[in-house]
């Protein structure tokens, strides 16, 4: 039991990273139809990010070093979303009559940002201090004991998701997004800028990538290729979620997450990602428009 | 648009073929020594999978990024038969259990696995190089086009089935040697693959396969087939419409792709003498997209020389500039998508035929502008590449 409930809750930060990232790729790919294949990079670009506001709060006070993780992750969904906005500007937007060729386009992004980071940061894995109010963890039983940086990036993750929630679905600006997606024309028609609207939603899916490399310190080192391992995982859950649904995505990066990490209990890590992602397939064969069908006519 | 293409292609092809013969089998024996033949023999079994790619994607319009799963089958089904030839009782007597690859033995595996025994028999062997990638591909290919999966969500898929690929073979490291891969292979059936003379004969068998396959494409492109293949990338559901089935005919092409990085693998193994998953992986299976993108998606010659130039500049620049490499090569990928996107093929036609023609008008040795085909060719290659949102 006790050890049914620790495995779960790995599962569960497991879960809160993939979601964050996959939150993002919702955005750009289930709205957009763009695949960004650089979206790990973004993220790398947020856990970087954290690492330098790290570095540069322990040099300047300890009490700094404290704190500095509160800053570090509207610093790390910053720089990503201004990051985002210039690719979107100088690549993406000649591109967007082009998905596929928008994937290779980025791959080859990625990789000219990943030498990027091993020439500016060095090959080398960093990873930030972890504040010691984050560090040890929280004992409800003798037998139970769960990790408080694991909590905290769960709350992180629930904020995220409720805002984008909120963003997409409750305010203004959601419902251009969804507007411009769905009929480009009209809404060009009806006034709405959507130039601007494309930007902005390319900036803020690599932004809530660069939030989820800023959860993604606390709890794993960083190095120039982080990005890459993530990718393939954070594809999959969208897909499998439905492609431009928001509870789809989370519900898939729930059973992805709990899923690999129950079954590498019994079978072993490699193993449990191989039937992960077999079961996956299998489904998506079944069922190609995903778990949770868009409701979008096209 | 879709209809102009066919009579492009049936004009296109044998001229470029021979000279393309003329440069593998001529003129790179005649101006290298035996290593840099090795090495281009080399590049070239990665060329296998980018003509493939370039039939699959470029005409079929399905961009597969998981053409090192073929690859790798190739590969390992000639690793295995190889591996299982250089371990004789003789060779492994100091292993605890002699007669097994060293790799089975170091984790402790004491009897040979059902699935190694038949790679026994190199007329196996050759028969599953042949066969099992392209019966891969069909049961993948069926299983995904049936179902109506196609552009992004097909590439997803392959390029997690590639994942899925690699981590078994480096997680079951008794079965397949992990991730160090199948290494030290030597003869084949007593013929010492590592010699000068080897490696030259390996090289022309190499090339002439090359060439074959790429005259199969060629051919394939030119029938009926070619053209309904073509004409489902650009306006599927017409086809479907017009009462084919189109998920058949994808099937075929993506099977067809996979017989030819089946047999790249295949020489790729008997070149270099191991195989081992960092040459399958995700980065390696992208890498095959790049050199078919280089040398222009709708060209099966281009894809060999996109490889080539692909490769021989890694060469250069990997050992000199390491650090600039991905610089470039993400550089260059980008560039190709974004201002080319034709690659070295369409980049040809537009300026070096285009030219060519108009000087030969001048001089009155042909008609303006060239036959009805060469006209019609460079108003494709100015055309952006098919809008694949429209669909």
């Amino acid at each position: 039991m006790a050890i049914a409930a620790m495995q779960g809750f790995a599962g569960l930060s497991f879960f809160s990273v993939l979601l964050l990232m996959a939150l993002g790729l919702a955005i750009i790919f289930g709205q957009m139809r763009v695949i960004n294949m650089a979206h790990g990079e973004f993220m790398v670009i947020g856990a970087y990010t954290t690492y330098m506001l790290s570095v540069q709060a322990s040099g300047m006070a300890p009490w700094a070093s404290e704190y500095y993780i509160l800053l570090a992750i509207p610093a790390a969904f910053l720089t990503a979303f201004i990051a985002g906005m210039v690719i979107e500007v100088v690549m993406i937007r000649h591109l967007y009559h082009r998905p596929l060729d928008t994937l290779l386009a980025t791959w080859g992004l990625a990789l000219i940002m990943q030498q990027g980071f091993r020439t500016f940061f060095g090959a080398r894995e960093v990873s930030p201090s972890t504040p010691s109010w984050l560090e040890g963890s929280w004992r409800p039983t003798d037998m139970i004991d769960i990790p408080l940086n694991g909590m905290a990036i769960m709350l992180l993750t629930l904020l995220v998701t409720l805002g984008v929630v909120w963003l997409m679905y409750r305010s203004r600006w959601g419902l251009r997004v969804r507007a411009t997606m769905a009929s480009r024309d009209m809404s060009m028609a009806v006034g709405i800028n959507t130039r601007w609207v494309d930007r902005l939603t390319f900036a803020l899916g690599c932004g809530l990538a660069g939030i989820a490399g800023a959860a993604f310190t606390m709890i794993s080192s960083t190095g120039p290729t982080s990005g890459t391992l993530y990718i393939v995982d954070t594809f999959l859950v969208v897909v499998f979620g439905g492609a431009g649904s928001i509870t789809g995505t989370v519900v898939s990066a729930f059973l992805i997450a709990q899923g690999q990490s129950i079954l590498e209990f019994f079978l072993g890590s490699s193993m449990a990602k191989v039937t992960t992602l077999l079961v996956i397939i299998g489904i998506l064969m079944l069922r190609p428009e995903g778990l949770f069908k868009s409701k979008v006519r096209r | 648009m879709s209809y102009t293409l066919p009579k492009i292609l049936e004009k296109r092809g044998l001229p470029g073929l021979l000279i393309l013969a003329f440069v593998i089998l001529v003129f790179v024996p005649l101006t290298m020594d035996v290593d840099g033949i090795n090495l281009t023999g080399r590049f070239l079994s990665f060329a296998f999978v980018a003509v493939g790619l370039s039939l699959a994607w470029g005409y079929g319009g399905m961009l597969s990024l998981g053409q090192g799963l073929f690859f790798g089958i190739g590969g390992y089904a000639m690793a295995m038969y190889l591996k299982l030839e250089a371990s004789t009782p003789e060779a492994t007597r100091i292993q605890s259990t002699p007669g097994i690859p060293d790799f089975m033995d170091w984790n402790q595996i004491t009897a040979l696995p059902w699935f190694w025994v038949p790679f026994n028999s190199l007329t196996f062997t050759v028969l599953a190089i042949l066969i099992l990638p392209a019966l891969v591909a069909a049961l993948i290919g069926f299983a995904l086009f049936t179902r109506r999966v196609t552009g992004v969500f097909f590439a997803i898929i392959t390029q997690a089935l590639v994942t899925i690929a690699t981590i078994l073979v480096i997680g079951q490291q008794g079965y397949t040697g992990g991730v160090n891969g199948i290494t030290d292979l030597r003869t084949l059936k007593g013929w010492d693959i590592h010699s000068d003379s080897a490696l030259v004969t390996l090289y022309y068998v190499n090339g002439v396969l090359l060439l074959a396959v790429i005259a199969l494409g060629m051919w394939v492109l030119s029938t009926k087939y070619g053209r309904i293949l073509m004409a489902t990338r650009d306006q599927e559901n017409r086809i479907r419409f017009s009462g084919y089935n189109v998920a058949y005919f994808k099937v075929f092409i993506f099977a067809l792709s996979a017989f030819m990085s089946g047999i790249g693998g295949a020489m790729f193994t008997l070149q270099v003498g191991f195989m081992s998953p960092s040459i399958i992986g995700i980065i390696p299976s992208i890498e095959f997209v790049i050199f078919a993108a280089v040398g222009g998606r709708l060209s099966l010659l281009g894809a060999v020389y996109g490889t080539l130039l692909v490769t021989y500049a890694r060469n250069l620049f990997a050992e000199a500039y390491p650090e600039l490499w991905l610089f470039l090569i993400g550089g260059i990928f980008i560039a190709v998508v974004m201002f080319a996107p034709y690659g070295l093929a369409g980049l040809y036609e537009k300026y070096v035929k285009r030219r060519w023609n108009a000087f030969l008008a001048s001089r009155g040795w042909k008609r303006p502008n060239g036959s009805d085909d060469d006209a019609l060719k460079s108003q494709l290659m100015d055309a952006k590449p098919a809008s694949e949102a429209s669909k």
